[in-house]
Parts: structure tokens; C-alpha cells; sequence
């Protein structure tokens, strides 16, 4: 063979090869696929366009940067009637995430309170936890939270009545109204100190746990106190802070802090409802720990509190983490039962409110989704992180 | 739940978006879907008495409802060939977008962005409206001025929460809004105390005033704050459905001035007044440009009478709301009822 038809013999020779070689194979056809699913994403995306064009439906996301103009009921990001769309998203965003974090740090307390009760060797708490999971996990999550809406929190007086807590606060059908730090300038001052102290308690934190085997130091627990509280307690007096406490005006209590009772009522009702599945998975962690490493503890003179804390409980995190992920996920998601009893999270804001007032289906359903799914992911992602570091810190 | 009937409605929306399947063809002939069909779809309220609410047997009735019948009677000749479906605010409009209705005719206010960026057009006034605020007869109050600080009720998605939003930021004052999706929830919340003041259209806050278990303990306070024109509304883009929506309205209104009734209708057939002649089909072909039968309105008035009979029925005086005539007398009467004539 001459050389230039030898060179060509050569190169068909490789093709062919390559059409039979698996693995090149698999990956012509993922590029393929790959080039379906783009093809027919911007097929959708046109066709939606298209579509709503011709009925004559708005369509885009300019309508985000325009004035929403109504006003929503809990704002943590400054917000008013005359704010954009946008603003209005980030409220009912900010709205979703305070009340699934306070909720996760709930439910995560109360469920493991529960979750060790149930293990306990004391008849009555373990019947009581026990008890307790059965009722909440089998009731309804949406009953759940419109007894304690319309039950509960409803049935508590009218602001003239209202029920006066300890330290100036109240409580009535309006919510629970706290008194407010007051302070003129020189917040930001307050909030840099508050979180250096809570590093430099986190430190000392730490370091104690380098000795863990000795048993805990009353001293060293009043100190981490100190370390956050004399710092903070100095700037406030520096600062001349007041405290304003609620003062029932002619039909509510103003001045204060007031949390409304549909936050009261979600957050309760996420909390004690996903409280149920984490004691669950915590039962379950305890008793997936070998019998043997309680009685070598035992042996050793651990107390059973000892014992459960420093032998038992790190290695049942690791059996507990990735379900215990997937309950604060539920959780996140739960929270959009909102709408049912007047929260203004995210589904209600965004895809209640604003969809209906702008007309904008597509869009706003579009980022709706688009944020549960990122929620989900950070989530996730994080619980990944805290499982990988509990696994290693076991060995 | 109808959070979740809401949510499926949306979905199914977008998924008719997303394939391609444009959900409802604007081209064609929503007359020809409704023969078809053999009955006509209207979107209505989910309860609201005088507008549009099931009594204890399931009947629907209603001032809204009457419309719907009236429409049906037109097409039919038989004022009972609809079926009628239920929506809260929220849900009103993708109903309609996606052909889930053939009319939206539900206490709903005519205002401009809804008339230009929904792909819906409003075809008349049926009731002309303003919102107002109801609280408790022992708070004393005078005028709505005085609720500075309150908690106030509101239903989301409608054009009342705007308003209120508009009222308190002009005047400077400060308020709690309490915002539900669902009327009961609002009502409920109210009645619980969970609210001082509970917003919504005048009309609507007098009927919701009725259910409450103490009526007389509450007040509506004199303030109008808005201007809510209530009509009926169509899909845009077939003009001879929104000529026959729009002309029963005519025909109902015109039939009051010219004092053709639901027992007089038959007999005035043969009157000798040009005007009703030409409302009855007795003489021209006005129904054949409409696409339907030239005794269009008479099948209309057998059904449910004129408009002002459809008025006294549902929310006047042979009702239990007792509301006046006021802004929705005929402009011969000082009202606002005007119809373009039939020739
Ligand atoms: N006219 C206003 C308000 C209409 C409206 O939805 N009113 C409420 C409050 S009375 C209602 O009828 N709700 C009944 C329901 O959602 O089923 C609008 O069009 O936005």
C-alpha cells in the first residue's frame, strides 16, 4: 500500500474503532442526549413566549422591577407598599428562611430530647416521648397548624385583655408583643460585638471540648456566659440603649416587638410536627450503636449521661445524619403550608400576591421553583459537609 | 384544598404553555365550543351572597349568576345550560386564560392592567361598586381616617388589598395587614378578633355582614375609598363572544329603561314602541350579527328579567341584604345604567 492510502486506511480504521468502543459510544450518545434536552429547553422557552404572546399575557421579568403596592404584614428587609416586586420576593423569601432555620433548631432539640427520652430506662418519659410521637406523626401537618392557629392562639384574649408575661411583654390574639432594644445610633456597633463575643465563646468552646473526659466545669460554663454578655451589656450602656416595651395603644399594643400569631402558629406547628420524625431517627441512631460500646463505657465508669454523650451519641450521628437532612428539607418544604393560615412566606408573597396581581404565571412559578430547589440543595449540601467531618471525627 | 386546586389550576396552565398546545385557540369560535358542549362554563364566586352563592339545595344564585343564565339563554334559549364554577380571587384568572371558564363573571373589578396584560377584556359593568371598611359597632368609629394603627382583614389577590395599601400611604398612617387567600379565612379572622376592620367591596362587605353571628354588633363605616366597577370579562381575541356577553348585558339594562319584563316579555313582543320591537327580534335581525337567533333577548328575559328585576331579586329589596338601587339605578333614575340602544 502506498503511503497516503495507507494513512487514510488507517483513519477510517480508527472511526470504525471508535464506533465499537463502549465507552466512546456512551459518550456520543450522552452528547446527543445533552443536545436533545438543550434543543428542546429553548424549544419550550420560545413556545411559552409564543404562546402567551399570541393571548395577549404579559410575559418577562420586567414587572419585578415594578411597584408592588401592597403591603405585607412581617418584613425583615425593609419593605413598603411603594417597594418593587423584587423587594416583595425577597421579603417572602427572608419570611420562608426565619422560620425554617428557628424551625430546624426546634425541632432539632426537641426531636433529640425526645428522640433520647424514648431510650430512656425511666418508664414515664419513655411512654410519654413515645406517646407523643405516635399522636403528632399521624395527624395531618395542615390540621396540625389550624388547630394551633385557630385553636390556640385565637382563643387567647383581645389586646385589652391581654395576658402580661414577666419583663413587660404580652400575649394576645394579636401575638406576643416583646419589649425592643432601643438603641439611637450605633446598631451595627452592637451587632459587631455581640458576634465577636459569640466567636470568642465559640472559641473557648472548643477548647474545651480538646478535654472532653473531664466532666464539665461550672466555672468554665459561667464564663463562656460572661464572655458574650460583659462585652455586649458595656456597649449597650455606652450606647445609652433603651428598652421600649409594648404599650396598648387604641387597638394594638405598638412600641414593642410584635411577633404575629402566624409565625407563632408555623413555627410551632413545623417545629413539633417534624420533632415527631426526628425522634424517630434519633431512637433509631441510639439503637444502631453496638450494645457492646455501652457496657465498654459502662466498664470504663462512664454514667450513663457520660456514656450517651461521649460514646453513643457521636457514633449515632452518623446513622442519624442523612435522614435527619431529609426531615429538614420536609420541613423547609412544609413551610409553604403558610398560605393556608396567612403567613407571608414565599408561596403566599410571591406566588400568592404577586402572581395573581401581576398575571405572570409562568415566571413567578418559574423562580419559585427555582428557590425551593436551591433551598434544597444548600441544605443538603451542608448536612453532606457536617456528615463527612462527624464520620471522620468518629475515628 | 383549594390551595391545592389553585395550584393544580396554574399547573395546568403552564404545562398547556409549555407543549406547545396553546390551551385555548384564540381563533376559535368560543360560540361554537359552547354549542358544542351543549351548556355554557362560568367561572363565579365560591359563596358570596347577592353575587354568586349555592343555596341549601345547591342552587346557585345571584346577580353574577343571573348574568351567566342570561348568557346561556341567549345561546340556548334555555337559561339553565351552564355550569357553574366556583374560584376564589387567586384563581379567577387563570381559569379564564386557560378556557377552564368561558366567562369570568365574579364580583371582579374592571381595572386596567387586568383589561390589558391578562389576555382578558372586560365587556361591561354589571354593578358599580366601592370599597368600604366594616368594624365593631363598640369601637366608636367615625371614618376610616381613625384606624390608624389597626389590624385590618383583607382577602389577597384582589384590588382591595391595593386600595388599602393606597388609603393608609396617602394619608400618612400606619396599619397591620391580615391577608388571607380565602374569603372564609378573612371572615373567620374578623369574626374571631383576629382583626379590627375587614375590608373589601361595599356590596360585598354588606352581604358578608349577614353571616356573622351577631350582624348588629357591626358597622360599615361611611368611607368609599375606591372605585370598583364589577363586570363581567372574556378572552381576548374572539370578538363575537365578546359582542354577546357584551349585548345580554345591553339587553338586560335596555329592557329595565323600556319596561319589558320577565312576565311581560311574550305580551310585548307585538307592543308597538320601535325600541322594544327591535330588542325582541319582532323586527330587524339584530341576533344574526351576534350569531345567534333574532329572539335572543327574549329568551334572555323569560330566563331572568330585566335588570332590574335581577337587581331586587338578589340584592335588593326582595333580598336579605336590602341594598338601594343608588349608583346602579337607570341613568334616567339618576343612576349610572346606561346601555347603548338596539337598532
Ligand atoms: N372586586 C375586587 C374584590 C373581589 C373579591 O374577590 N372579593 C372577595 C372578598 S368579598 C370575594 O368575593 N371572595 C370570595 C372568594 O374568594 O371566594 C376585585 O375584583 O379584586
Amino acid at each position: 500500500m502506498t503511503g497516503e492510502g495507507g494513512k487514510r486506511w488507517l483513519a477510517r480504521k480508527t472511526w470504525i474503532d471508535a464506533a465499537y468502543d463502549p465507552k466512546m459510544r456512551a459518550l456520543a450518545f450522552q452528547a446527543l442526549l445533552a443536545l436533545v434536552l438543550v434543543f428542546l429547553f429553548v424549544e419550550v422557552v420560545r413556545n411559552t413566549a409564543a404562546n402567551l404572546e399570541k393571548q395577549n399575557i404579559a410575559s418577562g421579568f420586567d414587572f419585578l422591577a415594578r411597584t408592588a403596592g401592597f403591603d405585607i404584614s412581617q418584613t425583615l428587609v425593609p419593605y413598603t407598599s411603594k417597594s418593587t416586586y423584587a423587594r416583595a420576593f425577597f421579603v417572602g423569601l427572608s419570611n420562608t428562611l426565619l422560620v425554617a432555620v428557628l424551625g430546624i433548631a426546634l425541632a432539632t432539640v426537641l426531636g433529640f430530647a425526645l428522640g433520647i427520652a424514648r431510650g430512656s430506662p425511666n418508664w414515664l418519659a419513655s411512654r410519654l416521648a413515645l406517646a407523643y410521637v405516635e399522636v403528632v406523626r399521624n395527624v395531618p401537618l395542615l390540621l396540625q397548624l389550624l388547630v394551633w392557629y385557630v385553636a390556640v392562639l385565637r382563643a387567647l384574649p383581645m389586646p385589652q385583655g391581654a395576658l402580661a408575661l414577666p419583663g413587660g411583654a404580652f400575649l394576645d390574639t394579636r401575638g406576643l408583643h416583646l419589649p425592643r432594644l432601643v438603641v439611637e445610633n450605633g446598631g451595627g456597633l452592637v451587632a459587631a460585638v455581640i458576634g465577636l463575643s459569640l466567636i470568642g465563646a465559640a472559641w473557648l468552646w472548643r477548647r474545651r471540648r480538646a478535654r472532653a473526659d473531664e466532666p464539665a466545669d461550672p466555672v468554665d460554663v459561667v464564663g463562656r456566659g460572661l464572655v458574650v454578655l460583659l462585652p455586649v451589656l458595656a456597649v449597650l450602656l455606652a450606647l445609652k440603649a433603651t428598652l421600649a416595651t409594648p404599650q396598648l395603644g387604641r387597638f394594638n399594643y405598638e412600641d414593642g416587638l410584635s411577633i404575629e400569631p402566624e409565625f407563632l402558629a408555623l413555627l410551632i406547628g413545623l417545629s413539633t410536627y417534624t420533632a415527631a420524625f426526628i425522634a424517630e431517627i434519633v431512637r433509631a441512631g441510639l439503637d444502631g450503636v453496638p450494645k457492646g460500646q455501652r457496657e465498654a463505657a459502662a466498664a470504663l465508669g462512664l454514667s450513663r449521661r457520660q456514656a450517651l454523650r461521649f460514646v453513643i451519641l457521636p457514633q449515632a450521628l452518623r446513622i442519624i445524619i442523612p435522614p435527619l437532612t431529609n426531615q429538614y428539607l420536609n420541613l423547609t418544604k412544609n413551610s409553604s403550608l403558610a398560605v393556608a393560615i396567612g403567613y407571608p412566606d414565599l408561596v403566599s408573597v410571591f406566588s400568592g400576591t404577586v402572581l395573581n396581581q401581576t398575571g405572570q404565571a409562568v415566571e413567578v412559578i418559574l423562580i419559585t421553583m427555582a428557590v425551593y430547589l436551591a433551598i434544597s440543595l444548600a441544605t443538603a449540601l451542608l448536612m453532606n459537609w457536617f456528615n463527612v467531618r462527624t464520620a471522620w471525627a468518629e475515628r | 384544598m383549594r390551595a391545592t386546586s389553585s395550584f393544580l389550576c396554574t399547573l395546568s396552565f403552564l404545562s398547556a404553555l409549555l407543549l406547545g398546545a396553546s390551551p385555548v385557540v384564540a381563533q376559535s369560535s368560543t360560540l361554537e365550543a359552547v354549542k358544542k358542549r351543549g351548556q355554557l362554563v362560568c367561572g363565579v364566586n365560591t359563596g358570596l351572597a347577592g353575587f354568586g352563592a349555592p343555596d341549601d339545595k345547591g342552587n346557585w344564585t345571584g346577580l353574577d349568576i343571573d348574568f351567566c343564565r342570561a348568557v346561556a339563554a341567549a345561546i340556548f334559549g334555555d337559561g339553565t345550560r351552564v355550569r357553574f364554577v366556583p374560584l376564589n380571587a387567586k384563581e379567577r384568572f387563570t381559569a379564564l386564560q386557560t378556557g377552564e371558564v368561558d366567562i369570568l363573571s365574579r364580583n371582579t373589578t374592571w381595572t386596567m392592567s387586568r383589561d390589558t396584560s391578562l389576555g382578558l377584556n372586560f365587556v361591561g359593568i354589571l354593578y358599580f361598586d366601592g370599597q368600604a371598611f366594616m368594624v365593631r359597632k363598640s369601637l366608636g368609629l367615625k371614618s376610616a381616617d381613625e384606624l390608624k394603627g389597626a389590624s385590618i382583614c383583607v382577602q389577597s389577590g384582589t384590588t382591595n388589598e391595593l386600595n388599602l395599601a393606597d388609603f393608609f400611604a396617602t394619608r400618612g398612617l400606619t396599619y397591620r395587614p391580615v391577608v388571607y387567600e380565602r374569603l372564609v379565612e378573612v371572615l373567620g379572622a374578623y369574626a374571631n378578633g383576629r382583626c379590627d376592620a375587614f375590608t373589601t367591596d361595599s356590596s360585598q362587605l354588606i352581604a358578608e355582614r349577614t353571616r356573622l353571628t351577631d350582624p348588629e354588633e357591626h358597622v360599615m363605616l361611611p368611607d368609599l375609598v375606591s372605585k370598583e366597577p364589577l363586570g363581567p370579562a372574556v378572552r381576548q381575541g374572539d370578538a363575537q363572544w365578546s359582542n354577546i356577553v357584551r349585548w345580554t348585558l345591553f339587553a338586560i339594562i335596555n329592557a329595565e329603561e323600556l319596561g319589558v319584563t320577565q312576565s311581560n316579555v311574550e305580551a310585548q313582543r307585538s307592543s308597538s314602541n320601535p325600541e322594544i320591537r327591535r330588542l325582541l327580534g319582532t323586527e330587524g335581525e339584530y341576533g344574526k350579527g351576534l350569531g345567534l337567533a333574532d329572539d335572543w333577548a327574549v329568551s334572555i328575559l323569560s330566563a331572568v328579567g330585566n335588570y332590574g328585576e335581577s337587581f331586587e331579586r338578589n340584592l335588593g329589596q326582595g333580598s336579605p341584604l336590602k341594598i338601594a338601587r343608588g349608583r346602579n339605578a337607570l341613568w334616567k333614575d339618576g343612576g349610572l345604567m346606561y346601555a347603548p340602544p338596539v337598532r
